[in-house]
């Protein structure tokens, strides 16, 4: 019945999607944080820049920024991000579409996890001598972080979801995959697409159970 | 700056010259990445005139593309919200059922379709049609947008109808169960329309999901919305691709700030009239990141 699978190479398909997940989500986290940082500054024009950013590349489609980078960036432009041959480039560029697409969430989740700190905890704080870093690092980032697992799964999850998007630029990851599959096994289409999703949840739903336990169980009580 | 910040306490002069000069070197870093970038676009020739000037003076790049364009954009959003919605709110209030064989479909349903890709359903949709139906190939990938667009969010709104009627008080059902009313007149005269009105803001959010999902079907099934118009201004108009890609991201910059826009001021509408007893299901899913868990009590 699945015989039809010995002829692609499903796990490769995959891999590149796991690797792009894994690429794009460690630099959404740190771009992310990047912005958040600026977001919450005390100077107004990072603040300025924070919100432009913000508001204008969450508006923008991803599939826009994507297909942005292969034909504005590389073809246009020229930049290669490191050259190498133009499957490797092609995969940089989605993993920078990735990053500066999901790095808004991230950014997001960060900040509205800043916020549910109460301004009373800085406060007694600040009362009790403690300095700007010690008031940082004691107090308000470890209620922040423990209060932000969950957005920041949900983002995980999406970014997993939305990495078939780099099928737009020709990766070769598990939407492209399918993409030919589906037009070549034209007789066992439904079970293709059985093959796929399973593949789909089987990267996102442990993702989702993990977090939202840990999520739970640091969950700040107030 | 808010005058409360979990943060920063108030500037002391000594701060405040800090800050000055933060700013002064960021805008310094800004001016440099903007110079370095228009260098770059100069060095290749993106910045001539002829490449930007047909979206000023050619009014047929607006008519003949970038418009109809957008009408598609607009016709395939408005198509799956108009499906999606129904069976979103059946699907929702079939999760809250009191009877397994209906709670447990609707749940599964619900959860499968939320964790695969829309992609994935709009390029099986595509190739569905394309065997075992004689729908016309023009307009088979419009049929294939709506159809994964419908099956995803239909999905994302049953959850939040889920959490509108589950933030709702339990006295609610109470009181209306002890005037006598049956379960049906319970769900349609107290708990839906209260809901109903917590949840348009998030509704309205989704929308903005939507039109930015649709332009997934212009890169990846030929449908000829506004994305997919890039193919042909710059095969026409002399190759101006960042030109190009900067007024559609701007349309759809502007579209979907129109949406949040209205999305935070229903919300802000509803909770100054306090037309619910429920929380006001926030709108901070102006995104696809999804609802992990419904907001309300559970």
């Amino acid at each position: 019945m699945f015989d039809f699978l010995d002829q692609y190479d499903l796990w490769d398909a995959f891999w590149v999607t796991i690797k792009l997940t894994i690429y794009s989500g460690i630099g959404s986290l740190i771009w992310g944080t990047v912005l958040a940082a600026m977001r919450v500054s005390p100077v107004p024009v990072m603040r300025a820049f924070g919100t432009t950013y913000i508001n204008t590349v969450r508006n923008t489609p991803l599939t826009v920024i994507m297909v942005a980078t292969s034909l504005g960036l590389f073809q246009t432009m020229q930049i290669e991000l490191g050259g190498g041959d133009s499957s490797e480039t092609g995969f940089r560029l989605a993993v920078l579409a990735l990053i500066a697409y999901h790095a808004c969430f991230v950014c997001e989740s960060l900040r509205s996890g800043i916020n549910t700190v109460p301004v009373g905890q800085a406060e007694a704080a600040r009362a009790l001598g403690l300095s700007f870093f010690q008031v940082l690092t004691l107090i308000v980032l470890p209620q922040a972080f423990r209060s932000v697992v969950a957005p920041l799964a949900n983002v995980l999850i999406a970014l997993t979801k939305n990495t078939t998007v780099a099928a737009a630029i020709g990766v070769t990851e598990a939407a492209a995959l399918m993409s030919t599959m589906v037009e070549n096994e034209s007789d066992v289409i439904l079970l293709v697409f059985a093959v796929f999703a399973f593949g789909f949840i089987c990267l996102t739903l442990p993702v989702g159970l993990l977090l939202g336990w840990v999520s739970k169980r640091v969950a700040v009580k107030r | 700056m808010s005058d409360l910040s979990v943060l920063y306490d108030a500037p002391g002069p000594r701060a405040r010259a800090r800050n000055w000069l933060y700013t002064v070197l960021f805008f310094a870093l800004l001016a440099l990445v903007l110079w370095w970038v228009l260098s770059a676009m100069a060095d290749k020739d993106q910045l001539t005139a002829d490449k930007w000037r047909p979206f000023v003076d050619d009014s047929r790049v607006w008519t003949t593309y970038l418009l109809p364009g957008l009408l598609e954009t607009l016709k395939a959003a408005a198509l799956s919200i108009g499906i999606a919605l129904p069976l979103g709110a059946v699907l929702g209030i079939g999760r809250l059922s009191e009877h397994r064989w209906v709670r447990i479909p609707a749940g599964v349903v619900v959860e499968f379709f939320r964790s695969i890709p829309v992609l994935l359903m709009m390029v099986f949709a595509n190739q569905i049609y394309a065997q075992s139906t004689d729908i016309e190939p023009e307009i088979r990938p419009l049929y294939a947008v709506v159809t994964g667009l419908v099956l995803y969010n239909a999905s994302v709104i049953a959850e939040i109808v889920r959490s509108g009627i589950l933030s709702l008080p339990l006295g609610q059902s109470d009181a209306a169960k002890a005037i006598g009313m049956r379960k049906w007149q319970v769900m349609c005269f107290v708990l839906l329309p209260q809901a109903v009105t917590a949840m348009l803001p998030a509704l309205v959010s989704q929308l903005v999901v939507i039109v930015k999902d649709t332009a997934l079907g212009g890169a990846m099934l030929g449908f000829g919305e506004l994305l997919n118009q890039h193919r042909e201004i710059t095969a026409n108009y002399g190759a101006n691709t960042i030109a190009t890609f900067t007024v559609i991201a701007v349309i759809f910059i502007l579209l979907n700030l129109l949406l949040t826009t209205f999305a935070s001021w229903l919300e802000g509408y509803i909770r100054r009239g306090k037309k619910t007893t429920g929380a006001v299901v926030h709108t901070g899913a102006t995104d696809d990141m999804g609802f992990d868990e419904p907001l309300g009590k559970h």
